[in-house]
């Protein structure tokens, strides 16, 4: 289908966009920040504090406090206490008032959660902006509805409140994440423990402020910064009714091992290696335009990235020249630049697991063809990165990444894009890009994986429930099923 | 049909490998387009850029050689106030006052286009559109703009749509085509996108969105899906087609984002009034504004920037 006349686009212009460095000064980061337990900020007990660090100039932002074991015990009494003496007793209309507010004031300094979130985590500063900050506020303003509604969620039954949520949230979305789980148990009566990542713990903290001036009852959400150890306190503690992680397949399965036996519910959203795939009768440019989003939004830190592309032979050809081309275009430096595409990788260690998967892709033969942006000296960078004729036997194709790195096969049939597709551990996400209807129902119903998208990719809403099958996790957050795994039925 | 006696014929396209367009994707993507900061230097650079290439146009029933030649007076003097700017890329007009525009602009270099086959309806014989089209040609226009029967197009008669573009392109002579699809009526981008293949095959020097007297006229995402073609027509074929945005481009602010997209679609090659026009009457004088801001730091009275 593709004759090609050799002719390249070339995108070498003088025309270069001068720096829009996104403003700083409304934002005053702390030189030190403690623990939120009992609707106040305290010290930990053993005088622990780590450094947490801008991954795009590789320098100190803040020290942040460790919660030990102590510390997470005081947290969870304080959260027990809370829950027991207010947030059962006060009106379900109360709970969302206040649940009003917090997406309100989330609003109203979307700007410094936006600059801080860009500061701490490495990403664009027009995804912060665009997409983190507006969605957690959106989270909180939709389960601040079902707040007081929650027998029209549950017909016919009566849910209850569990007690204290210990909830694990990851690097790649900290504020979002951190909404993802608190606005749920609060809407459904349940107090909060909450353990941001360690690379990542600003903007949790400025939320505790915006509880705390939001008037929440004192210990109703607790917010313990540290590293895996405090994660474990939480799971482990015996004053913990829930546990709800979003993380890595390997935490996962720690804390599944953990809990077993216990009355403890849990749900995990862990990782994932979404197949996005294109057909033949696609909308081939804006299908391109996918890939991109589906892989290198957020750096690919994102658990649902489409990172594996299946492209169907007879377009393939185009569908990858034009993904080169596409590349070449983003532009990858300063996250808080408002032109900057991709931003810096969250961590050092991340960025090394990324660069050993880049290796293990080309020592297994696969064709690597990486953007030939400049990049800058300091901080943690990766370029777009695509491995093109990989198979289902590479490590590259089997194996979550978690970075800006597509794996590229080819297919020839529906039933082979179906077979290759649910040939993978994890189900989180898929994509399907074709202009027939009847193909879509026909693939989204035959893809095993919680979250389907058709001629798109990584839209979240807070009315949608998202989760995994498979090792990609249990249980549902968002929308009416996200309220499930907070509530026992009476 | 019409037969050409030149060497090379235009051969109709296999229109069964055009891409389909879906709207949600191309809106999104404009979107990315207008949140890019064009600042300081690299906005001053985009507005002279942007001036360059205005093609300066009066399109109205009361047009008149006077308001022609006041017209292509600003065109050689955007603001004399401000010396050093570029003049625009045309003046455009219809085709009996061409003869006045061709006197007004001399030897500026700035073309001289004229709107040509029954502008802005379409709705004329072929052999008044050809005839049309020589005499603004004989009066001296350097472009012709022509418009395609959407008539024929809508009722899927893509052959005449064709053999009309390619009769009008061989009418031309030496003057440059711009093809206008005027995709206000051709309702999809499906449409658009295929309307573009069909005239960028048949010999269009330039694709144009818009006659102006239709809404909507250009729009980001509409110009963004004929750039698109134009890029994969390029790849295929080794020959640059220009685009021309139409109508309801006034702000200096969107005609910036629009070079954005150019420059991301098509990039260095067509950043060039060569191969990119603004088709507008009122952009020029929000860019002056803006580029006396960009020079001054203050805003200016719009009565200081002269309306002709």
């Amino acid at each position: 289908m593709s004759t090609s006349s050799g002719s390249k686009i070339s995108f070498d212009t003088e025309w270069e966009y001068s720096p829009a460095p996104e403003s700083t000064s409304h934002v005053t980061i702390e030189p030190q920040y403690e623990l939120f337990i009992n609707g106040e900020f305290v010290a930990p007990q053993d005088g622990t504090y780590f450094e947490t660090i801008n991954p795009a100039t590789e320098t100190a932002i803040t020290k942040v406090a460790a919660a030990g074991d102590g510390d997470v015990d005081l947290a969870i009494r304080a959260a027990r206490a809370a829950y027991e003496d207010s947030w059962s007793k006060i009106s379900a209309s109360e709970r969302g008032k206040y649940m009003y507010r917090i997406a309100r004031v989330i609003q109203e300094r979307a700007r410094e959660f936006a600059v801080v979130e860009s500061l701490d985590g490495g990403k664009p500063i027009r995804e912060s902006r665009d997409v983190d900050v507006p969605l957690a506020a959106a989270h909180f303003f939709y389960y601040a509805g079902w707040a007081d509604k929650l027998e029209y969620a549950f017909p016919g039954k009566a849910p209850a409140s569990l007690g204290v949520a210990g909830q694990i949230i990851p690097w790649n979305f900290p504020l979002l994440m951190a909404a993802w789980k608190i606005a749920p148990a609060l809407a459904t009566g349940n107090t909060v423990v909450l353990k941001p990542a360690e690379t990542t713990p600003l903007t949790a903290l400025l939320l505790a402020e915006v509880i705390r001036d939001a008037g929440v009852p004192a210990g109703v959400v607790n917010i313990v910064t540290g590293e895996g150890s405090t994660g474990a306190a939480i799971v482990d503690h015996p004053g913990i009714d829930k546990i709800a992680f979003t993380g890595s397949t390997e935490v996962g399965k720690i804390i599944q091992r953990a809990v077993a036996g216990s009355p403890k519910k849990y749900t995990l959203e862990l990782g994932g290696k979404a197949a996005n795939i294109v057909f033949e009768d696609a909308a081939i440019d804006q299908a391109v335009e996918g890939i991109v989003n589906g892989i290198f939004f957020n750096q690919g830190h994102v658990c649902c990235a489409g990172s594996r592309l299946f492209v169907q032979e007879s377009v393939a050809e185009t569908v990858i020249d034009k993904l080169k081309d596409r590349i070449e275009k983003l532009i990858v430096g300063d996250p808080l630049d408002k032109n900057t595409d991709i931003g810096a990788i969250n961590s050092k260690p991340q960025l090394e697991k990324i660069e050993e998967y880049i290796r293990i892709g080309e020592a297994e033969g696969a064709e690597l063809y990486q953007s030939g942006c400049a990049v800058p000296t300091q901080g943690f960078w990766c370029r777009p990165t695509l491995f093109l004729n990989t198979s289902q036997s590479h490590r590259i194709v089997q194996e979550e990444i978690f970075g800006p790195v597509l794996a590229v096969q080819t297919f020839r049939t529906v039933s082979e894009g179906i077979e290759k597709a649910n040939n993978t551990p994890y189900g989180l996400s898929g994509g399907v890009w074709t202009d027939k209807g009847a193909k879509i129902f026909h693939m989204t119903s035959k893809i095993r994986a919680g979250v389907l998208w058709a001629n798109t990719f990584n839209k979240f809403d807070p009315s949608s429930p998202f989760g995994g099958y498979k090792e990609s996790g249990l249980g549902r957050e968002g929308g009416l099923h996200g309220l499930m795994p907070y509530v026992r039925m009476e | 049909m019409t037969t050409s006696r030149k060497t090379e014929t235009p051969a109709f396209p296999d229109l069964s490998t055009v891409p389909r367009v879906d709207r949600v994707g191309v809106e999104e993507r404009c979107a990315r387009f207008q949140t890019r900061s064009i600042k300081k230097e690299s906005k001053l650079y985009a507005l002279n850029l942007v001036l360059s290439m205005i093609d300066l146009t009066t399109l109205e029933g009361q047009d008149t050689p006077g308001k022609v030649s006041q017209l292509c007076y600003k065109a050689r003097h955007l603001h004399d106030a401000n010396p050093g700017l570029p003049h625009v890329a045309a003046v455009c007009v219809y085709p009996t006052l061409v003869r006045t525009a061709r006197k007004a602009l001399g030897d500026s270099g700035i073309h001289v286009a004229s709107v040509a086959t029954a502008f802005p309806s379409g709705l004329a014989s072929r052999e008044v559109k050809l005839r049309e089209t020589r005499f603004a040609v004989d009066e001296g226009a350097d472009e012709i703009d022509m418009v395609i029967s959407r008539g024929h197009f809508l009722a899927g008669d893509y052959s005449y749509v064709f053999d009309e573009i390619a009769a009008v392109k061989q009418a031309c002579g030496e003057s440059h085509l711009k093809v206008i699809l005027e995709t206000g009526e051709l309702s999809t981008f499906d449409n658009v996108r295929r309307a573009s293949v069909l005239a960028m095959h048949a010999g269009a020097n330039f694709i144009k969105t818009s006659t102006g007297k239709v809404q909507p006229a250009a729009t980001l995402p509409v110009t963004f899906v004929m750039l698109q073609a134009i890029r994969d027509y390029y790849c295929k074929t080794g020959r640059m087609v220009g685009m021309k945005p139409a109508g309801g481009i006034s702000k200096a602010k969107l005609s910036i984002q629009y070079l954005v997209m150019l420059r991301e679609t098509l990039g260095k090659d067509w950043m060039s009034p060569d191969w990119f026009r603004f088709g507008a009457s009122s952009l020029a004088n929000d860019v002056l504004m803006q580029i006396m801001k960009q020079q001054t730091g203050a805003y200016q009275s719009l009565d200081y920037f002269s309306k002709d």
